[in-house]
Parts: C-alpha cells; structure tokens; sequence
C-alpha cells in the first residue's frame, strides 16, 4: 500500500540521464568567468613578491601610474584587514601589508585598459624589499631559531598541533602478535583544474558591490568580502558562473577576489583578473607534503590492535584550512576498519612556499596512504591475504569507530568482494610472473562536514522551489556546481518528486542575491545537504499538488502519483493528468506555489571531546580499489595496467555521474602515484609553475579504471545517497603501493613511485638477498 | 625611463579569414593570438585558455582542418585561412554526432576542456572511419582533462565513430 511518505515508486533515480549542464559544455556555449565581458571594463594584473620572505620598505606605484591607460594601483595598505577562510586563523591579508612569506605572494594589483597595458604596469610598480632569512622545509621552520612567518601568532611556525589518543593504546600494541612500524612520505600536489582563477568587479553607484568569481564558496566569499572591504553585507553579490574544475583549489576567498572589488570600487568600472596558469601554482592550496610516522599491530589472527600515528604537515606560508588538516589528517584512518585503540599527533608548519589547503581528499589521503600499506606489511608478516585482513575488521553498520563517529551504513564488505572478483585477485596476487603484481587498498570520507566553517545554528543548505502554470519548475539554490553534477542532481531530485520531465526544469545556482544559502562545495556535502534541502521542499510541494488532484478525483492523496509528466491514479492508471494541468488545478485552489527546504547536520553522530566534531559526518562513503602494475625490470618503470574500483555512495542518483566521479577520483590517485610533484626549490622559486613541467596524466598515461557501485541505503541521504566525489581517490595511491610490492617485492614509502626509485630499491633488494 | 605607449597604438594588421563558415575582415596587434583573436576580438569564446602557452589543449581548433593550438598561434597566421572552432560542431539545432555521445556518455563534467576535446575528436573522425581505442587515445593526447580520467572521452568517441560510420551505410 502506498503511504503518503513514498509518494511513487522511484521513476528518475537511479537513471543514467545526461547532465543537463553538459548540453552547454559540447556547444561552447558554457559562459565562465573568462568568458563574461562588460562594457567599460578595465583589466587587473597582479604584483607579486620575487622572494620567499621579504619586508615591503616602500611601495613606488607613480611609474605605473603615469602610463597611459593605466587607472588604478591598489597595494596592502588599501586593504588592512586579515581574512582566512577558518575564522579562527586568519593570517592573510588581500595584499602583503609588511612582508611577503613566499615568490608569488602578492603586494600590489593594478588596473589599465587591457591586460596587455596592465602587465606593464604591473612592472612598473618599484618595491623596495629588504630580504629576509626564509625556511623551506618544515623540520626547519620547528627549529627555536627558525625565521618567524607570521610574527604575532603565538605558536611560532607551528599552524595547529593535535593530539588525541582513543582506547589503551600501549595495552593493545602489547597484546600484538605482531607490529609494523614505518616511515612514509607523501609529496605535495596541486589541483591542477583546466580553468585558471578569474574573477570580475562591479561596483554600483547606489552602493552595491558584485563579484563574479570561479569560487566553490560563493556565500563564504560573501562573508569575507563584506568583513575586508567594508561594504555592508546585504550589498554584496557574489556570482558563481560555470567553473572548470576545482578539486578544492577555489574553496576560499583569494587576492583576485579582493582586488577587483576594491579597483571596481576606486574606479567605478568593472574589473577583471585572469589568473595566468603560473599564478594558479602560486595560489594553490593544494595537497600537503606529508612526513608520517605509522606503528600499527594485530593479534595472530588478524584483529587490529593499535595504531599510532605521528605527522608532520608542510603547510605553506598560510592557514589556509590548515587547523582542519591537522584534524583530518588524523581523524579519517578510523574506518572501514575497527581499531582496538588509536593515536594521533598531527603538527601543522608555516614554510615559505605557496600554501597549501584542501585538495580532494582533504587531509585524509596522505595518512590513508601510510595506513593502507601499514596494513599491507602486517598481512604480510602474519602470512594473511590482505583482503582477509580487512575483512577480519570491518566495522558494521550502527557501530562507532574509535575516535566515537557513528557508522550509520557501511557497504565495504561488498566493495571488497566486488574488486577482490572482479580483478581476479585469488589468481594473482602472488602468483603473476616477477615484475607484474596487484594490491589492495580501502578507505572511507564523509558526506559533508557535520559543521559549518563559522559557528552559527542556521540551515547548512537551503532551497526555494518555483512552480508555474507552463508546467516548469524553477530550483535555487546557493550549492557551487563545478562540473561534479550539482545541478543535474537537484533537477533530478525536483522531476523524481514533481513527476516533470528535466527538461521542464530550471536550475539556478550560485548566486547569493537570487538563491539561499549553500555553504558550497566543498567536502563532498552538496548531494547530502543540498539533496536533502530539494528533497524536503520538493515533496513539500508534491504533497500540496497531490492534495488537490485527489480533492478533484475524490480519492485518498495517496493515490496519486506525480511522475513521467502525469498525475496518475496508481490504482486506476488509465486516470491520468499531464502535470502541467496538475499544477494549474493546484495554483488554481492554493495561489501562487512555491515551497523552500532546507538541511542541518545530526547532531549526534560524534564524541564530545574537543576536536570530536572535525571529521564527523552525518554518512560516510567507503571504497575500494585493486591496481594492478607491472615494472620494468631493467628500467624501474611502474605502469599501471588497471584499476578496479568500488564505491559505496549509498543510493547512487545517476550512476552514471556517480561512475564520473569514481573514474576521476581514480585518475587523480594514478597521477599522485605516479607522476605528480609540487615542488619548491631550496632558495624558494617553484620548480616549474607550468601544464608542461607539473605532469598531469594525458589520455596516454591514464590506465582504465573498471567502475563498481556497491548501494547501501544510507539512512541519512537523500534516497539513500551518500557522497562520490572525494572517497573513491583515497584507496588508488596504496593500492597501486601495495601491488608494486607484489610485482617486485619491493616497498616504495615515499610518493611518487618513479622508476629512478623503483630502480634503486630493487637494486638494493639484490644486493641484500646476494641474487 | 621613458613608458611605452599602451597597446591602443601599435600598429595594427588587417587580416582575412573566413572562421565557421563566416568571412571575417579584422585588423588586430600583430602579436595576437589566434585564440584572443576568436575570444576577444569575434567573441567565439567557446574556444578556451587554459594555460597560455600550448601545453593543456583547451584552445584546439581546426585551421585548414588540422588541430592546432590557438593559444600559440598568431592570428596572423591564419590571413587567408578558414578557422572551425567548437561553436561550429551543431548545425542548426542538429549537434553532431560527437556531441550527442559526449553527452549521453556523461562525458563532459566541468567542461572546460571539452571544446578543445571536440576538435581533436572531430578531426580524427573526419579522417578515420574506424578508429581503434588507441587511435582515440593518440588523438585526444594533447587534450588534457582534469575531471573524468578520460574513460567515458575515450567510450564518447568510440560510439560517436561507429554512430557515423552507420550513418554513412554501405558508402
């Protein structure tokens, strides 16, 4: 019997129905910020410090001033105030006020009538630098008399340090059968998204300030925008348009954003900055380099006992969301698998290089990496087959992990299962000729984080619906769609509960003055929050409609089913209404129609300690990877032959957008694996700012990835749905590890994998065994 | 040290070309890219900058009907020449068949390399009736993507070129 909560059967979920973005992607008609001119608009260019830490004596912009075509210069000193992303370590100002803290930092921005003119002006602005001692590696920056970055932070160099330990940790390692301890390293890497940063100014004269950004945090954007220039916070609007991807390297405000408000505002005339792709490194943000100290034991038949984990984070020259790392870094290795009890003593530096922040995967990939090959050293030692050593610990669904986060659905037995026959694993692992190998490797990530960046009891996502009689609906909603499917995700969810089609169907997102409040997109909350806000108002609208059709059928609203563009009578289907005359019966009798949702976190799901909210997640995604590589014996070159991937992101909504985010997750741990390194020399200068020098893997490199969604029904998530976007990029980096061990029995624990590496170690491995 | 004038008064050069079909009479800074020529000067902004000097592809367009990146080519270079960019796949309201599989195959995510991808698609299915994976792969290579690790590229394409070789039958 139908029940007024399960208004039909599902008729859209679970479809694989294109993108309704992706029909503007194949026509160029996609407009990102770049793309976006205005009349009179003026272009911005940036001036950027030459050394990694340097005191500004003076700034001369009269030079720049005087060219023709020139109309602004702004430096620190017209902008004064700190910003940063985490309100409680703002350590930025829009411009360097006293010192740059790495070569790229920004001082000064001007603005002329091309872009052309503007970087010519940008040259002619003099700074008179005193240089400053700099520290580079972040051993260094602990040292007492290390150079000092941020000279009022109480802390020295040291961003955030975490420590928190969770069950007898000393009893459990002596309760081991045996102990694997390790050192690992993972290499800084950045986001490397197709479309350098942009953003555009506009001033109004009646007082209004708007900003088009590639931002995934519009509303944080907003906030700080606001706070810096002064401008009340109701006059500011900051637009979203299309962005080329992201992967977390626009998920907070940066200098651009500033100046072409503050140039729009000395000016009066719009303002644009394009970001070169050499400037995109500088801002990067990406992921940290990692140095990782891992012990980890089992009792003789396989059950986890402790783990013990000690990380030093190379932050960069500023917080970024550095006080969240540390957490992160520490907090997302305690599930898919029970831990008897666990330690964490995570230690974020300030060094002068770019900052680094959030890449997919925040914080959790790098300690995940050690931790899955820690697993792998252990199953080896106890004589266990990997997969059976996991499989011996995996947390069941209603349990808590350790560190006390609830596990409401948990799908990672299956994903084992599902890599382990997919791949052929019993076949293989140990068994393929020397030189050809496979491995395993798990993990998990939440669905969005519990809590908003800024303390505040208000909806972490928000929803309006629009019904008209043509039979459309409008969805706004202030969620960043960055290429991931945020928006086809909510028309999903409006023609699932409304019965229309997508293509009757309107999305309009990032935009503060025209949508509610999304706190954006970023660690993979917007299915989650966004999801659940369009499901409440959507079904709040579809219980309203379905009232007035069962009104006008004299028959129990239960009845009626809103779905493939009719309202039927699902007990006499040959009763049927197009949805567009639905609607009009409904505005008819109700007025006007329109409903708002929204979403906030359980609060429950988490411990009361300090720190026990960060990391928590109203549903967390688990996955897992096998890779299979073969090694070149005489040149050490690793080439990954295969990667089998299954993901459990509960109910998928389209899977086939679902497997997208899987494929690219898998892509972007190959390329960490194998090929990419974001690096900085020892004087400062980053080692190649460039597509070319920065090895992004091309068509050629990229090996097939075999996608598998394994479905839970999340209690939490909207249909069920947990999140895909981050998880799935976890398991690859040890899977493709631990399969270069069984290829040539050797243990690479220093990323990335390169042959020069591969080479040496299995040299040594000769020479060690006499062979 | 005496400024340069700005860009306003360098010379300019008159140029003929004909892009999507259209003859188009420009005169543009003899240092000029192709790509600014087509985004600033014709607002063909389909064609996109990703990295300003020829390493990430988003700039590919056809001149002459071969690839070449926009974003190191002069539009001088292009006097005389016909230029196809992406804006040009879809006639009328009819997308081509290359399009079509990109979209059905959840292909596209952010999008922003996808131009680009287009027309190294479209030129290799112009020349190849039957391209194998590899083929696929050797002619998107200088396309870099960030968002989809290029599977469901590689399966748009393919299905785009068995799609046009049954269009064509027993040709």
């Amino acid at each position: 019997m139908a029940t007024d909560d399960e208004p039909h059967p599902p008729w859209r979920i679970g479809t694989r129905a294109p993108n309704i973005r992706s029909f503007d992607a194949v026509t160029g008609r996609q407009r990102y910020a770049d793309d976006l001119t205005f009349p009179g608009m003026l272009h911005a260019k940036l001036v950027r410090s030459p050394h990694p830490h340097a005191r500004i004596r003076s700034i001369d912009t009269r030079e720049a001033l005087a060219l023709p075509g020139v109309h602004a210069v702004v430096t620190g000193k017209d902008m004064p105030v700190k910003y940063g992303i985490i309100p409680w370590t703002q350590d930025e100002y829009p411009l360097a006020l006293d010192k740059a803290l790495f070569v790229g930092d920004a001082v000064a921005c001007v603005a002329a009538i091309d872009e052309a003119c503007a970087a010519r002006a940008a040259a002619a602005v003099h700074v008179d630098w005193e240089v400053l001692p700099s520290v580079i590696e972040p051993e260094a920056a602990l040292a007492p008399d290390a150079p000092r970055l941020h000279e009022g932070h109480k802390h020295g160099n040291i961003t955030k340090s975490v420590q928190l330990s969770f069950g007898d940790v000393e009893g459990e390692f002596a309760a081991s059968a045996a102990i694997v301890e390790g050192d690992y390293f993972f290499e800084g890497t950045t986001h490397g998204a197709l479309e350098p940063h942009c953003a555009i100014g506009i001033w109004e004269p009646q007082g209004v300030l708007t900003v088009i950004s590639s931002t995934q945090v519009a509303h944080y954007l907003h906030r700080e925008l606001s706070r810096v220039l002064g401008v009340p916070y109701d006059r500011v609007r900051v637009i979203q348009p299309p962005i080329g991807g992201a992967f977390g390297g626009k998920s907070e405000p940066f200098d651009l954003e500033f100046c072409v408000a503050k140039l729009a505002m000395v000016t009066g005339r719009p303002v644009k900055l394009l970001y070169t792709r050499e400037e995109v490194f500088y801002a990067h943000r990406g992921r940290h380099p990692m140095k990782m100290h891992f012990r980890l034991g089992a009792t003789a038949d396989g059950r986890l006992t402790a783990c013990d984990a000690k990380t030093l984070i190379d932050g960069g020259a500023y917080a970024s969301f550095g006080l969240v790392t540390a957490y992160y870094s520490g907090q997302l290795v305690t599930a898919p698998l029970r831990l008897g009890a666990y330690r964490l003593d995570s230690t974020r530096v300030y060094t002068n290089k770019p900052a680094c922040g959030p890449k997919r995967g925040h914080g959790s990939v790098q300690p995940r990496f050690a931790f899955e090959v820690s697993l792998d050293k252990l199953a080896d030692r106890l004589g266990m087959d990997p997969i059976e050593l996991r499989r011996k610990n995996v947390l069941e669904a209603g349990e808590r992990t350790v560190n006390e986060f609830i596990i409401k659905s948990i799908g990672f037995r299956e994903c084992l299962d599902r890599v382990e026959q997919a791949s052929g694993w019993k076949e293989k692992r140990g068994k393929l000729p020397f030189g050809r190998g496979v491995g395993v490797a798990g993990s998990f990530y939440i669905s969005g984080t519990n809590y908003p960046i800024y303390p505040n009891a208000m909806p972490q996502s928000a929803v309006q619906l629009k019904v008209d009689r043509s039979g459309r609906v409008t969805v706004f909603c202030g969620l960043s769609e960055m290429g991931q499917g945020a928006d086809a995700m909510l028309a999903l969810i409006v023609s699932e509960e409304l019965g229309v089609d997508l293509e009757a169907i309107r999305v309009l997102t990032g935009d503060t003055d025209l949508t509610p409040v999304d706190l954006g997109g970023y660690s993979s909350r917007t299915t989650m929050m966004a999801g659940n806000a369009c499901l409440r108002g959507a079904r709040d609208l579809g219980t309203r409609i379905r009232a007035v059709v069962a009104r006008k059928w004299e028959c129990p609203a239960r009845r009626v089913a809103l779905a493939g563009g009719f309202a039927t009578d699902r007990e006499d289907t040959a009763r049927r209404i197009e949805i567009g005359e639905a609607f009009r019966l409904a505005e008819a009798e109700l007025g006007a129609l329109a409903a708002v949702g929204s979403y906030d976190t359980p609060k429950d799901v988490h411990g009361d300690y300090r720190g026990g909210t960060i990391g928590a997640s109203p549903a967390y995604s688990f996955t897992a990877h096998v890779a299979e590589v073969s090694v070149d014996l005489e040149t050490g070159v690793p080439k990954v032959e295969m990667i089998w991937a299954a993901h459990d992101a509960g109910k998928p909504l389209n899977p086939m957008l679902v497997e997208g985010q899987i494929e690219g997750s898998a892509y972007m741990g190959y390329a960490e694996a194998i090929l990419e390194e974001h690096l900085v020399r020892p004087d400062g200068l980053h080692r190649g700012p460039s597509l070319l020098d920065y090895r992004m893997p091309t068509s050629l490199d990229t090996p097939h990835v075999h996608s598998m969604l394994v479905e839970t029904a999340d209690p939490e998530g909207p249909y069920g749905a947990k999140e895909a976007g981050e998880g799935p990029l976890h398991s690859t980096i040890p899977a493709i590890a631990n399969a270069i061990f069984d290829a040539v029995g050797v243990r690479i624990d220093t990323l990335p994998f390169t042959a020069g590496k591969l080479l040496r170690a299995m040299r040594e491995q000769r020479e060690k065994g006499g062979g | 040290m005496t400024p340069e004038p700005h860009p306003g008064s360098t010379a300019l050069v008159p140029l003929a070309l004909v892009v999507n079909g259209d003859a188009v009479r420009v005169a543009v800074p003899a240092e000029r890219t192709l790509l600014e020529l087509l985004r600033y000067d014709l607002g063909l902004t389909g064609s996109k900058q990703g990295c300003d000097k020829g390493d990430c592809g988003a700039c590919t367009v056809l001149l002459d009907g071969e690839p070449v990146l926009a974003c190191i080519t002069l539009a001088v270079d292009a006097d005389g020449r016909g230029v196809e960019t992406v804006e040009s796949l879809a006639k009328g309201q009819k997308l081509h068949p290359v399009q079509t599989a990109v979209v059905n195959h959840g292909a596209a995510q952010c999008g922003f390399c996808t131009p680009g991808m287009l027309m190294s698609a479209k030129h290799l299915l112009d020349g190849s009736r039957t391209p194998t994976r590899e083929d696929v792969k050797q002619a998107l290579s200088g396309n870099l993507c960030r968002c989809t690790g290029y599977t469901k590229i590689l399966d748009a394409v393919e299905a785009a070129a068995r799609e046009m070789a049954e269009a064509r039958g027993g040709d």
